[in-house]
């Protein structure tokens, strides 16, 4: 057993608005020089410690437990799952 | 006849609710902590509104999975009258028991207003003294009550006739101005505006009969009043 850091990353599905991403985009980036850039996208992300064998089975648990546990609210977001070594 | 009051760990409409519910509509109520069980007594359960754990992860996600929702959704198949109010409405969502996402409003801004909603289904234990289509004046209170649903769901919930409320102008950018939804029995429904800041004259600067009409709906359901 090893300890890895799993971050899951929440955001919202394509094609459902993100108010709060956009008025970062238009009223602060936008308003300065960044030109370069066309889209903001905010997420919440959650970073879990867990103890498992692998990093495979470390992704498999901490997708379980937000299937779970409705740690997301599936009609609305989606979740990436990245896993780390501690 | 007693109505449930669930209160969870952040609630702050539920002394409200309370206070509608027995001196105004001189009904049997009683608080329950959401860490408790209901007694099968119960005729009627209402969730209020607040900011339950702090509207931590997100609105209702986490009292959605207090030990007290297991009995919620006993009653629920059985039929029992359930209202969720804004925060109750939220935690309802997130446990599954309506369908539906509640966002951030499109102007980021906790809303605090009187709006007017139009009766949609007046078919549910708490609108059946309603008529279809009367104006409900009403306040909203919230900043993530942007009802979301897609567009596969809300065909159902057109075809199911589940849509309860909607708001007679765009409030906060909810799908087809969606306010208040109820599962496909009818009995459990959730609204984002408040009827127990709206059912009394002298909170109600405009019009309080409509929202009384919720409660009093609630009173015929449970076979107090014809």
């Amino acid at each position: 057993m090893a300890i890895f850091n799993v971050h899951v990353i929440i955001e919202n599905k394509p094609g459902i608005s993100d108010p709060e991403g956009e008025t970062i985009l238009n009223d602060l980036v936008l308003k300065g020089t960044h030109s370069a850039i066309s889209k903001i996208k905010t997420a919440k992300m959650l970073k879990f410690t867990i103890k498992e064998k692998d990093k495979k089975s470390a992704q498999t648990r901490v997708k379980e437990i937000c299937d779970e546990l409705r740690i997301y609210n599936p009609m609305v977001s989606k979740i990436t799952i990245d896993v780390f070594d501690s | 006849m007693k109505i449930g009051v669930i209160v969870f760990p952040g609630s702050n409409c539920d002394r409200d609710m309370y206070h509608v519910l027995t001196d105004v509509f001189k009904l049997d109520a009683e608080y329950f902590w959401h860490e408790k069980g209901l007694p099968k007594n119960i005729d009627a359960v209402i969730l209020p509104g607040g900011f339950s754990y702090g509207d931590r992860l997100r609105s209702g996600a986490i009292a959605a999975h207090s030990p007290i929702i297991k009995d919620v959704k006993k009653m629920a198949e059985k039929g029992i009258p359930i209202l969720g109010v804004c925060n109750g409405f939220q935690i309802l969502v997130e446990a599954g028991l309506l369908p539906g996402a509640l966002l951030k409003n499109t102007s980021l801004n906790f809303m605090c207003k009187w709006t007017s909603l139009i009766v949609e289904n007046n078919k549910t234990p708490f609108t059946n003294k309603l008529k279809l289509h009367q104006k409900i004046p009403i306040p909203i209170a919230n900043g993530e009550g942007r009802y979301y649903v897609d567009d596969e769901t809300l065909k159902k919930l057109k075809k199911k006739n589940q849509i309860v409320f909607r708001y007679s102008e765009v409030v906060n950018g909810s799908s087809d101005r969606i306010a208040g939804v109820c599962n496909e029995d009818g009995n459990v429904v959730g609204m984002m505006p408040h009827p127990e800041r709206a059912a009394e004259s002298e909170i109600n600067p405009i019009d309080n009969k409509p929202s009384s009409l919720i409660f009093e709906s609630l009173l015929t359901t449970i076979g107090v009043k014809n």
